[in-house]
């Protein structure tokens, strides 16, 4: 049974033998996975399992080598990123992916712009619009970059970037939304309040995120998914996950034991 | 008018600081022809207005949306062809279109051509696009000797702007109403393409320049973005290559050939691309070299091309870089400390370079003067080219020139730091 009709509704993201080889080595390895609307999502792994590139796949950033993904029970095959983002899907990046030259505000305010239905427009002037610079200034305020309001985002700090990167994401208002790291090289604290965030934003969403931190991964994900080499060796509520003899012998063991 | 001020008016459109170089600007243009009456001085003002509009044109391209075109001047050319044509039309009698309308026509040409160029020059950006935009520069100018009727092969197509319909009675039969239209022209298509850069669509040009993948991830194709740029720059040129068929009355393929494009290219980024008036500091400075260094020396050029090595080498932002630079000195109220380092320093250099100058110009005529001809005049200083006094004269200057400004330039980098210095603002 495909979980396609789990409950009756459509899955926010669907993945049928998702596979990806560069040249001859093959890194997603044939992947199933069926995420529910609303569902928080966490993708689990060693590093170079192939969680950025699973990403890269359901996003377009890469054409996968067979398989498919459907958002909304929307079949994605051949489109481009944008067209995927116009249908609500927004993600972010492991390696920063921002505007550089351009203001802290302006980066917002650019990813605002398509949701807010402006398009391609040049009969409208982005500082008329109280709804787009409030907009922006909101996302600012919750990622707590107003003090950087104005100046080039090249030169933030790395965690300053991060959060960036994150209001970038979220500004928009996708209803699924993916992260790929969103804490990595934050502190503490930094962790504590972005987590806090992600929670409170993605509320009634979908929300896919890759994670290294077991403590965000068990404090938010309804399930969890283990990729290991390109498969998911497990799919399930963090405590049946957490309780896996395979989890626990690939990763979960190691990764837990140096939690602590 | 800067990339970096443009949150200042946050609602209800523009505010004062914004509306004032405008007012500025406007002012500016209409009293010119009262302080420079000359026939000579209102050509070059009329000249350098639609450099202004073109070089403008080229930095929606180039600074704003991150293509390097090296075929701009084929919209301008084109839309300037047309035009020709058209004024041709109306002195034929049959098309009732008065002049001041023209440079909307050339735009629309330019347009119309930047439509097509841009359906599949915009897919990418990066080498791809400027291959693609000398390729078609290349192209068209070969169809200018190709296609004589329309291009009018090496002689070009020439027209006369005063057989059309006198407008409120100006029959555009002296420059100064002439200087007045392209004034009007200049002020609207700035005014436009800033306030382009204002939209949606213009401020996505700059993330697609920075950042053309994630872009995509926000919902925007960065291939669209660019190709509204691409027509949008393609519009003004094309208004430009109008003025010029108005101004000049005669179109040839030098309008539209490479070298064209390569001079606005240069003009732009001696100017700065990263700001929206860098653009036009290129343009004045470009024509008042071209028009009035020429009139002083055959290798003018030589001069040009070592200011726009020097630019590209030393000051990247170009002349409004230079400028902003000192916005957070002027800011604090410590820009003074800078003014006597700045005359201890640039004072000599300028001595030195034009003391290496007189030396270049010294080369040049010991070898191209007419066999015998030793004679020649160096800043109003009559000498002899052939004689070891003034080539030891100007070494010594060029020399001492430089010295003094190797040594009084610590003095500037310390006054500069004290300037700049963060921290102890009270
Ligand atoms: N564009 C590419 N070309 C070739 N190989 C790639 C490419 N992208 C990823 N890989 C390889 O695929 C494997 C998986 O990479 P991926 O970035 O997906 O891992 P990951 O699970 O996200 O790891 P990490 O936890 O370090 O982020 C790696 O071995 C990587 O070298
Ligand atoms: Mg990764």
């Amino acid at each position: 049974m495909t979980a396609m009709m789990q409950g009756g509704a459509v899955a926010a993201l669907e993945m049928q033998g998702l596979r990806k080889s560069f040249g001859r080595t093959e890194i997603i390895r044939g992947i199933d996975l069926s995420i529910a609307k609303g569902e928080r999502h966490a993708v689990i792994g060693p590093n170079g399992a192939g969680k950025s590139t699973l990403f890269n796949l359901i996003t377009a950033r890469f054409a996968p080598t067979a398989g498919r993904v459907a958002l909304h029970g929307q079949d994605l095959a051949g489109m481009s990123p944008f067209q995927i983002n116009r249908l609500g899907l927004s993600r972010s990046f492991q390696i920063t992916n921002i505007f550089p030259k351009m203001t802290v505000f302006e980066n917002v305010r650019c990813s605002l712009l398509w949701s807010m239905g402006y398009r391609y427009s040049f009969w409208h002037m982005v500082g008329n619009s109280r709804a787009l610079t409030e907009g922006a200034e909101a996302i600012l305020e919750q990622i707590n970059l107003t003090a950087r309001r104005d100046l080039p985002a090249g030169v933030l700090s790395y965690a300053e970037q991060r959060a960036l990167e994150i209001g970038i994401t979220i500004a928009g208002g996708a209803d699924v939304i993916m992260l790929d790291e969103p804490t990595a090289g934050m502190s503490h604290s930094e962790t504590d309040y972005i987590v806090d965030l992600i929670g409170k934003v993605t509320q009634d969403k979908t929300l896919v995120m890759v994670e290294h931190d077991m403590g965000v991964v068990f404090g938010l994900a309804d399930r969890i998914s283990v990729l290991v080499y390109g498969e998911i060796i497990a799919t399930g509520r963090p405590d049946e996950v957490r309780g896996n003899p395979k989890v626990q012998e690939a990763y979960l063991g190691a990764a837990l034991e140096a939690e602590h | 008018m800067t990339d970096q001020t443009q949150n200042a008016p946050r609602f209800g459109g523009m505010n004062t600081a914004a509306v004032a170089p405008w007012v500025i600007a406007a002012a500016f243009l209409l009293v010119m022809p009262f302080i420079f009456t000359s026939n000579s001085a209102i050509t070059i003002m009329n000249q350098m207005s639609i450099t202004i509009i073109f070089a403008l044109s080229y930095n929606m391209l180039l600074g704003q949306g991150g293509m390097l075109s090296f075929g701009h001047a084929v919209y301008m050319g084109v839309g300037g062809f047309f035009c020709v044509h058209i004024m041709n039309m109306v002195e034929d009698g049959g098309l009732p279109l008065p002049l001041p309308l023209l440079p909307l026509f050339g735009g629309l040409f330019g347009l119309g051509l930047a439509t097509i160029v841009g359906a599949f020059s915009t897919r990418k950006a990066g080498t791809v696009f400027a291959m693609i935009s000398l390729g078609v520069g290349e192209l068209i100018a070969a169809c200018s000797v190709i296609v004589v009727a329309f291009f009018g092969g090496e002689e070009g197509v020439s027209g006369d702007r005063t057989y059309g319909l006198p407008v409120f009675g100006v029959e555009f039969l002296q420059q100064i109403e002439v200087y007045y239209l392209i004034a009007f022209w200049l002020m609207l298509s700035a005014l436009l393409m800033y306030l382009f850069s204002r939209t949606p669509v213009g401020r996505m040009a700059n993330a697609v320049r920075d950042n053309p993948e994630r872009a995509e991830f926000l919902g925007y194709s960065a291939r669209w973005v660019r190709f509204y740029s691409f027509c949008a720059a393609g519009f003004f040129a094309g208004i430009a290559g109008g003025l010029f068929a108005i101004n000049y009355e005669i179109l040839t393929e030098e309008n539209l050939n490479l070298t064209q494009s390569g001079a606005i290219l240069l003009i732009t980024f001696l100017g700065g691309i990263g700001f929206f008036f860098g653009p036009i500091l290129g343009a004045i400075v470009f024509t008042l070299l071209q028009t009035v260094l020429s009139l002083q020396t055959e290798l003018w050029q030589l001069y040009l091309g070592a200011l726009f090595v020097a630019t590209v080498m030393y000051f990247p932002g170009g002349l409004a870089g230079l400028l902003m630079m000192h916005a957070p000195a002027l800011r604090s109220g410590r820009a003074g400390r800078l003014v006597l380092p700045y005359i201890k320093t640039l004072g000599p250099a300028l001595i030195g370079v034009l003391a290496l100058a007189g030396l270049i110009e010294m080369t040049f005529h010991l070898r191209h003067a007419s066999l015998g001809d030793h004679h020649m005049t160096l800043f109003w200083v009559d000498l002899d080219s052939h004689s070891l006094v003034p080539w030891l004269v100007f070494a010594a200057i060029m020399a001492a020139g430089f010295a003094v400004m190797r040594r009084n330039l610590p003095e500037l980098l310390s006054a500069w730091h004290s300037a700049n210095a963060t921290g102890d603002r009270s």
